[in-house]
């Protein structure tokens, strides 16, 4: 088990440990979010994902991310965790927990990184489904350089 | 002088293979480089179409200079999540 409050991993990840990396005296909520491998996309069956990182520039980015959070909502703190490899559908893919004194300003906040992740951050998903594979591309434009 | 290329996803794949040595001469582009290695390995050619460019785990553009020992990663848009 890691403490890391953002991390790339390769095993998989609980709600409940993530959550636990936020926790402390001055927490009294803890928005949690899961991404979750979901079995259709656009209409077919999906199989299966491996999703790919860039994990020395993803980390970076992610603990980036969470200081932007922390700057515009009264947020104690912020993990973010993502998996890679091979997912099963059902399977969660990414826990973002955020913990605050209070519970206003922290859906917002989790809203805002999630978005940001699926943005910026380098990884990458591939679908395998019945006869065939396809790597699934985001956003159009990448960050300023 | 010298550096790395890392490629990631749909690259890694199209050029067989996910890191790669460079030289190039003093004051080099990003752009220099990628036309390089579009010569040498033709498979990042027919993935052309929407590169990402990382430089020293950063964002950058075709123009970024580039400096000895730099680690310059391409790869597609990216779809975490």
């Amino acid at each position: 088990m890691s403490d890391k409050l953002f991390e790339i991993t390769t095993t998989p990840i609980s709600v409940d440990e993530v959550s636990r990396r936020v926790s402390s005296p001055a927490v009294g909520a803890v928005v949690n979010f899961a991404g979750i491998v979901r079995g259709t996309n656009a209409g077919h069956q999906v199989h299966y994902l491996e999703y790919e990182a860039y994990p020395e520039m993803a980390e970076p980015m992610l603990a980036q991310i969470a200081e932007q959070v922390k700057a515009r909502w009264p947020v104690e703190e912020v993990a973010i965790v993502h998996r890679v490899g091979r997912l099963e559908i059902g399977e969660i893919s990414i826990v973002i927990a955020v913990a605050s004194g209070h519970r206003q300003g922290a859906f917002e906040a989790g809203r805002y990184a999630i978005d940001r992740v699926k943005e910026i951050v380098p990884i990458w998903k591939k679908e395998y489904f019945e006869g065939g594979e396809v790597w699934i591309e985001g956003p159009e434009k990448p960050p300023p350089a | 002088m010298r550096g790395t290329v890392r490629l990631f996803a749909s690259l890694r794949e199209a050029a067989g293979r996910s890191k790669i040595e460079w030289e190039l001469v003093e004051g080099a582009t990003v752009e220099m480089l990628v036309a390089h290695l579009r010569t040498t390995l033709p498979g990042l050619d027919e993935q052309a179409g929407n590169t990402w460019i990382a430089v020293n785990r950063r964002y950058a553009s075709l123009e970024t200079a580039l400096r000895d020992g730099d680690e310059v990663a391409l790869f597609p848009p990216v779809s975490g999540g």
